[in-house]
């Protein structure tokens, strides 16, 4: 007589792994890595590459260490690592882009359980120390030829609305800023993809954009350059859309994305630094269990019964 | 507003495959225990012979149902087995004598009211033929008929693999348009639906025309989600109400009862014969030649999966129904019940389950609960053993149709979570309730 397994049902399911999204996510986020390179030149590619690099070693050495699962085959850890380069200067030291990784992974994610139990985004939680740290070089803007330019929104910041870059140059990518979150039109392509792969839904991006939109209009400040400068479509998209730290309902996402939006929109317009983006949405994160809890789905429990 | 679900596949391989008729065992084990209640008593003794049709246990008790001879022969034992679901139960065994001798029991009753409706019912043995088990005449024995709105006949079949519904709308279809007139008749109910997903286009057309024929009878074409056939999402999906937690679906005026249970009570008020043989959609990755097979109840499984070709590949992993909702058998001598609708066997690439990792809290579980539940919720809250918690989320209602595992990235065992919270919940409930009552 064989042995048949016995098991709890369902028996069959879907195909969807961890792995396959955060593949996905990785797939979306390559139009934006090829940009860098175009824009920034090739070192980009050196920084994305330490940063993933150190990432995983962490995860793995980390988890080696706690005697905990490996995880580094879910891709998650390479995630973090890409999202994180994206939103460093090309010009990065790379001891501090290293730093960076390692924080992200074994202070923000392993500490608090890692994946799926950390509250606070990794990759946007690395990237604020490093701005309070390493602020310098944070904050220095290089092109391949050496040239260095500040931000579309430090220049709006101190009012010089002349010294702009064109709109086609925004929508390329061809200003000032972190390596992967210049080129709009690369991170839309990556964020429809997201969309219509269901790893991510629109509620969160159109709010979180929206918002912004409809603030900027109402302030009338430069609407379309608020949408194009610092890091909005990357953090709406891939950023404020992370499983972990973000509400998993669509009203929740709502208020999530009303939410981000407002912040940045107060930082960028009245408060002392130009962009706000990953502030608004570290600062959502610790909100999120809030939002989850206010916008739980109501079972179905019907009325009376007779 | 719309129930979730989930898009599975459909892989009804068997849909034209016209049921053929098992050649008979050598012997036929029948369980006491084929519907919810309290199991029958046998009323036959080891020695005895045995006709098809005759009664070999008496329903006992209110929520129970009678068991009747699948086969002629002669009583070889009375066993104990243990059901799939872990519990002991009596069995009848019987060799067969081939001789398929009908019992002279056998005849049409007289149905002239409701009351000899019901008493017919009850006396055929039939029980929700969907897989639930549930005795039929005690659904259909309601006291206040004028409560009753309207009857949605389940013929969604919404499980994978399964064809058998799909058989009876196309093989008996007679018997489906004789149950309807024999409902309309015996309990005066103004509004029948037929409740079909859009999957089974030949099955739309027959029912279509059998209601164009009556007055006060519709079918109802549904969209092929998972799990449109649950009782629940049914009668959500078929006349916009939501059954109450903990309730029938009589509480919202209605009575859901599947298209073969119907056929079946129709056929045995025309012929007499009890429910004695039931047919099985056989089919899975193991299978050789997956079909659909007429079968005497307690005919041990593995015939059926012999006289299919037998398996293409060692079977790992047998079920009972379909793969979404289906029970694991222990093994292969595992009985035909009345309520067995399909028998699945899963190859190993198939059987084995896919590795659980981290739950990454995407909220898939969630967002494809038919009911909204939280499944992450009642995890947290069962393993911290918070049970108020527990009655918050209303973890009860879960009605175990395996959505939210279907869907889990990280492949957790969602289902057996939830059976346990509902178990920790319905034992909290009770001592709460017992505690209040001392306290009186």
């Amino acid at each position: 007589m064989n042995k048949l397994i016995s098991s709890v049902s369902p028996h069959i399911s879907s195909s969807r792994t961890t792995q396959k999204i955060m593949l996905d996510v990785l797939i979306a986020l390559l139009p934006a890595g090829v940009a860098s390179v175009i824009i920034f030149g090739a070192r980009s590619l050196l920084v994305i590459g330490v940063c993933v690099a150190v990432c995983v070693i962490s995860e793995w050495v980390f988890e080696k260490i706690c005697k905990k699962d490996n995880t580094v085959p879910d891709l998650s850890a390479v995630v973090t690592g890409v999202l994180l380069a994206y939103n460093l200067p090309v010009s990065i030291p790379l001891w501090q882009a290293a730093f960076g990784s390692m924080f992200s992974i074994v202070v923000v994610k392993q500490l608090f359980g890692g994946i799926g139990q950390n509250f606070a985004n990794p990759a946007i939680t690395a990237r604020i120390v490093m701005m309070t740290a390493f602020s310098g070089t944070m904050t220095t803007w290089t092109f391949p030829d050496a040239s260095s330019s500040a931000t579309p929104l430090a220049l709006m910041f101190k009012g010089e609305f002349n010294s702009l870059p064109s709109y086609t140059d925004m929508l390329l990518g061809f200003r000032g800023g972190c390596l992967g979150e210049t080129c709009t039109i690369a991170l839309l392509a990556g964020g429809i993809y997201l969309i219509a792969r269901r790893v991510i839904t629109w509620h969160t991006p159109v709010a979180f954009i929206g918002t912004v939109l409809v603030m900027s209009l109402i302030f009338d400040k430069a609407p379309l350059y608020q949408l194009m400068s610092g890091g909005l479509i990357i953090g709406a998209f891939f950023m404020a859309t992370d499983y972990a730290t973000t509400p998993c309902t669509k009203w929740g996402k709502v208020i999530f994305g009303v939410g981000c939006g407002l912040i940045t929109i107060l930082i960028r317009f009245w408060g002392t630094s130009p962009e706000g983006v990953s502030y608004s949405i570290l600062l959502m994160n610790i909100f999120t269990p809030y939002i989850s809890r206010l916008t739980r789905s109501k079972p179905l429990i019907g009325g009376d019964r007779r | 507003m719309k129930l979730s679900g989930v898009r599975v596949p459909h892989r009804k391989n068997t849909a034209d495959s016209i049921p053929q008729k098992l050649p008979l065992p050598e012997t036929v084990v029948i369980p006491m225990s084929m519907h919810i209640g309290k199991p029958a008593v046998p009323t036959v003794k080891a020695g005895e012979r045995v006709t098809v049709g005759q009664l070999i246990g008496t329903a006992d008790g209110f929520i129970s149902a009678p068991v009747h001879s699948s086969v002629s022969g002669k009583v070889k034992k009375l066993d104990e087995i243990t059901m799939s679901g872990g519990m002991k139960a009596k069995a009848v065994v019987i060799e067969t004598d081939g001789e398929q001798e009908v019992c002279e029991s056998v005849k049409p009753p007289v149905v002239t009211d409701f009351e000899s409706f019901i008493n017919a019912v009850k006396e055929s043995g039939v029980v929700g033929l969907g897989g639930a088990g549930f005795p039929t005449f005690v659904k259909l024995g309601v006291k206040d008929l004028s409560a009753v709105e309207a009857i949605v006949i389940n013929a969604a079949e919404c499980e994978p693999y399964i064809t058998s519904d799909t058989r009876t709308m196309l093989d008996k279809a007679e018997y489906i348009s004789k149950g309807i007139d024999l409902l309309q008749k015996h309990l005066g109910v103004k509004r029948i639906i037929i409740g079909i997903e859009n999957n089974k286009k030949p099955c739309i057309d027959k029912m279509t025309e059998l209601a164009s024929g009556k007055s006060g009878v519709e079918v109802k074409v549904l969209p092929s989600v998972y799990p449109q056939g649950g009782e629940k999402v049914l009668v959500y999906n078929t006349l916009g109400k939501i059954i109450p937690k903990g309730g029938l679906p009589l509480d919202v005026g209605a009575i859901v009862i599947n298209c073969t249970t119907l056929a079946t009570i129709a056929e045995y008020i025309e012929t007499g014969m009890p429910l004695v043989e039931k047919c099985i959609t056989v089919d899975g990755s193991a299978v050789k030649e997956p079909k659909n097979v007429i079968a005497p109840i307690g005919t041990p499984i593995e015939k059926l999966f012999d006289f299919c070709g037998g398996f293409r590949s060692e079977p790992k992993k047998v079920l009972y129904g379909g793969p979404m909702m289906g029970i694991a058998v222990p093994s292969l001598d595992a009985p035909v019940l009345k309520m067995t609708n399909a028998v699945i066997a899963m190859d190993e690439k198939d059987a084995r389950p896919p590795k659980t990792t981290a739950c990454i809290n995407c909220g898939a579980c969630v967002n494809h609960c038919p009911l909204r539940l939280d499944p992450r919720e009642i995890s947290k809250a069962y393993k911290l053993d918070l049970c108020d918690e527990l009655k918050k989320l209303c973890a009860d209602l879960c009605m175990e149709c395996g959505c939210c595992a279907y869907v889990c990235p990280a492949n957790r065992q969602i289902v057996q979570t939830n059976k346990l919270a509902k178990a920790k919940l319905n034992k909290y409930l009770r001592e709460q309730k017992a505690e209040k009552e001392d306290k009186k």
